[in-house]
């Protein structure tokens, strides 16, 4: 089980789906996942919202093998560190087969169910990865 | 005023898997159930994708091909008769990860394989009545069937939606009219709380798909004083090959006509999604002033029948979003086991 | 400020303790502890517990008041004890906080220890449970475990460096080498680089030998003020650096994935205030939770040049007899790796060490040792350096 909550889910579900981070207006500097203060101007620093595009590669990555409780059913799955091209990086499952994944692929984002809250829960959905070139995986 | 289609969107997970795999594991002749079913292999979802993951996909893919503002979708509804949850709309999630919340409105639609062409006749109506501006109408299914059954052989996942509006500038494809047939008939449902639907004898066909497409067909036909020659294509419901193609004959439609569409037999039966998959599969490829017969099927049971008209917009738009094909492409085969572990029906925990 | 000694330590047994408590492992590490020193209850002013996750492995919290309390230094000597979290960084933190209240004057005699019991629940449960080191939110749901976070790790220096598998491979032979002549440890079996090769695989390219255990265990120290140390004990070990430094919660977020930039901090200001370099090192305990992390370790303490990690273990630099001994105590690997002891443990390893007490895993004439703990990913980083002489 996803270790989550409805309103811990929710409050941050525009972030998940829509990939919506945000940006300090003073430096320009943008985060995903969203900050409210910036690391550079902090108190200085104006935040608003900035939808990222999605695109981006992979950093580095790793096939789990031994998942994370609620994951037990997903393995071996593909995790990984993707930057935008925004530049922030965030950590995301990457949809693609084990030998295919590589340092600098080129991926774009895809909707997909993150977890849920056994059978009777929430459904967590959310932001996942796949190899831009669909021939690739 | 005319009411057409704006925008669609197409979306199938990239799994298959091969009518012989099913067959191996219930001991049945897959060379007969091919050749009696015209289905070679069906769509199979991810671990991690279900009937909404579907419709946003789907949906996505019609923004992105028309590039409308999401913000101006007054409504979205979403058949399916696999929505994730029974109580909480998928719509909402579509409309959230579209961007087109928060003033609009949304709702589920149900009726077996045509809940998403309903979807699409309501869009018609609050389009053209005025209250609101774009309509999203989505059918989408990871369809349920139960291990060892028949239905297991052609029960696929994917999703189509279709961005309905009125504005005739913006319209790849205009809907002339839309006729529907229906009536109560028990042919296959799915009680509340069971993972697996049923069939009602053998309804499903005559009394079920066969009457109600033709008399969808028909009525439309002849509500427009038009004939099956006057199509350049024609879509049917497509639980598998077979009917289709029969009801096609019926009605006089011809092998050519309806070929474009058929994707059945590389894809499966979609549900909510099957006819429309058709239609998109056609649009793909469709040239301006081309015309398109089709008529859905829900088992319950109803038809609903459509006269499009595809414009000059269509060459445009077509390109920016997967095709049919593209999606139909290149898939990855999966055994029977993967199939069982993407399906969820191993018990984990 | 005063200068601190150790003039006390004491390791429990390392390993899946099935008989006994959480609270029965700290007991015996701080009475050993005590009992090491010499000093009786009523000199002790304060005591610090390391402990990463009483609340989620044994449904616990208010650590600090219930040690104190089976201590028998609760009820009637109301001893101040403080519980100190920093995940997997706890017990370094924890002794840390210990040489503060020494150093700054308000106590003489403190106790700082660590302690975990993690086999009360069941792996998975454990597993989650050292999942909340990383960012719940962001690297937890999307299926991140700790072993796949330090998998990332390893997989971009195998590929900006060309570090290997067999290199990894033998970080964890040479603590278990080191770990057999530890009688605390955990596991004493000695591994090849091919058994760890061929041990399945937990977040590729890390395999389950590549990995620290989870461990129950405590382990104590007593602290005094360096000038009163000698009325307890012939050999106190002087405390000449503590250093801390944090990152980002995430990895995703570092500024380079294979430098624990938190590291590189917490040596730095710890090598400034001890007034030495790297090479007056004699030997040091890092925190190697996977093979991968030893190999960040030594290169962000400055043992190696970046990229550099893999080949000074794979030409034996890092073993007992090479340039920089490393984790003679076995590591987290070997040692066990209870997670609010580990930090604290480290010291103990140092101390014994320093004190000439390490029996087969004697370091020769090691006159300043350091202790590295690292919590979560690298978002925090404990430096210590003890020294023989004041």
């Amino acid at each position: 089980m996803i270790i989550m909550s409805v309103p811990r889910f929710w409050r941050k579900q525009i972030a998940r789906y829509n990939l919506v981070g945000t940006q300090c207006k003073k430096c320009g500097e943008k985060f995903y996942p969203p900050r409210n203060m910036c690391p550079k101007c902090r108190r200085d620093g104006e935040i608003e919202e900035y939808k990222f595009s999605g695109k981006g590669e992979v950093v580095t990555y790793t096939v789990i093998h031994t998942a994370a409780e609620g994951f037990e059913g997903q393995t071996p799955y593909v995790l990984g560190i993707i930057k935008l091209e925004e530049g922030p990086s965030l950590t995301s499952q990457i949809i693609c087969d084990a030998e295919n994944v590589k340092i600098g692929m080129k991926v774009k984002p895809v909707f997909r169910k993150l977890g849920q809250d056994g059978e009777r829960g929430m459904i967590y959905y959310g932001t996942k990865f796949v190899p831009e070139s669909t021939d690739k995986c | 005023m005319s009411v057409g289609i704006v925008s669609y969107g197409a979306y199938v997970p990239k799994y298959r898997i091969k009518v012989e795999d099913i067959a191996r594991v219930w001991g049945d002749d897959a060379e007969i159930l091919k050749a009696g079913l015209m289905v070679n292999e069906k769509a199979v979802p991810d671990v991690d994708e279900d009937a909404a993951t579907i419709a946003v996909e789907a949906a996505r893919a019609a923004v992105n091909r028309s590039g409308i503002d999401a913000q101006r979708i007054g409504a979205v509804y979403t058949g399916s008769e696999s929505h994730p949850y029974a109580v909480k709309p998928t719509s909402t999630i579509v409309a959230e990860a579209t961007g087109a919340t928060p003033v609009m409105t949304a709702a589920d639609f149900e009726f077996a394989c045509k809940a998403g062409t309903a979807a699409v006749q309501a869009c018609m109506g609050l389009v053209n009545s005025g209250m609101i501006d774009l309509g999203m109408a989505i059918g989408a299914d990871v369809a349920q069937g139960a291990p060892g059954d028949a239905l297991e052989y052609t029960a696929a996942a994917g999703g189509v939606a279709y961005i309905i509006g009125n504005k005739e500038s913006e319209l790849v494809a205009v809907i002339e009219d839309t006729y529907s047939f229906t009536t109560d008939t028990p042919d296959f449902w799915r009680r509340e709380g069971m993972p697996y639907p049923e069939h009602g004898g053998r309804f499903t066909g005559e009394p079920g798909y066969f009457k109600h497409v033709t008399n969808a067909a028909k009525g439309l036909l002849n509500k427009l004083d038009a004939k099956p020659e006057d199509y350049d294509y024609a879509v049917f419901h497509q639980p598998n090959g077979k009917f289709p193609s029969r009801a096609a004959k019926m009605l006089g439609f011809s092998k050519e006509q309806i070929a474009p569409g058929l994707v059945v037999t590389r894809l499966g039966n979609t549900y909510s999604g099957s006819c429309m998959m058709g239609i998109a599969a056609t649009l793909d490829q469709a040239k301006p002033g081309d015309r398109i017969f089709a008529t859905a099927f829900g088992s319950g049971a109803g038809g609903d029948a459509f006269s499009i008209t595809v414009t000059d917009k269509i060459d445009e738009m077509r390109d920016n979003a997967p095709k049919v094909e593209e999606l139909l492409a290149d898939p990855i085969y999966v055994d029977y086991a993967t199939y069982a572990k993407h399906k969820g029906k191993i018990k984990i925990a | 400020m005063r200068d601190v000694a150790i003039i006390g330590v004491k390791n429990t047994k390392f390993g899946e303790l099935w008989d006994r408590s959480f609270r029965d492992v700290v007991v015996e590490a701080g009475a050993g502890a005590v009992s090491d020193a010499g000093v009786v209850g009523e000199k002790i002013d304060a005591m610090f517990v390391g402990n990463m996750s009483g609340g989620q492995f044994v449904e616990q919290e208010h650590i600090g008041a219930l040690i104190a309390d089976y201590s028998g230094l609760a009820k009637n000597l109301h001893v101040p004890s403080t519980r100190v979290e920093a995940a997997c960084a706890s017990g370094g933190l924890a002794l840390r906080q210990g040489i503060y209240a020494v150093a700054s004057g308000m106590d003489d005699i403190v106790i700082a220890a660590g302690a975990e019991k993690m086999t009360d629940v069941p792996s998975p449960k454990a597993s989650s449970a050292l999942a909340a080191a990383a960012d719940r939110e962001w690297e937890g749901i999307m299926g991140a475990t700790f072993p796949g976070l330090y998998a990332m790790i390893a997989r971009m220096h195998m590929h900006k460096y060309g570090t290997t598998s067999e290199q990894l491979a033998q970080v964890a032979v040479k603590n278990h080498q080191n770990g057999q002549h530890n009688p605390i440890a955990q596991y004493k079996s000695k591994i090849t680089v091919d058994s760890v090769l061929k041990s399945i695989m937990v977040a590729d390219p890390l395999h389950i030998f590549d990995c620290s255990p989870i461990t129950d265990g405590a382990s104590a120290v007593v602290l005094a003020p360096a000038d009163i140390a000698h009325e307890y004990t012939d050999t106190p070990i002087y405390v000449k650096a503590t250093a801390q430094a944090s990152d980002t919660i995430a990895l995703h977020d570092r500024r380079d994935i294979t430098t624990l930039d938190a590291s590189v901090a917490a040596g730095k200001r710890a090598y400034e205030m001890a007034k030495v370099q790297p090479k007056d090192i004699d030997l040091v305990e890092v925190h190697d939770c996977f093979t991968i992390a030893e190999i960040c370790a030594i290169e962000d303490l400055g043992f190696a040049k970046k990229g550099e990690g893999g080949i000074l273990t794979q030409n034996g630099e890092t073993a007992i007899g090479g340039k920089i001994p490393v984790n003679t105590s076995g590591g987290l690997k070997s040692c066990g790796h209870p997670v609010g002891a580990t930090g604290v443990k480290q010291a103990v390893e140092i101390v014994e060490q320093l004190r000439g007490e390490a029996g087969k895993r004697q370091v020769d004439g090691a006159e300043i040792g350091m202790t590295h703990n690292v919590g979560g990913s690298g978002a925090t980083a404990v430096v210590h350096i003890f020294s023989r002489d004041r």
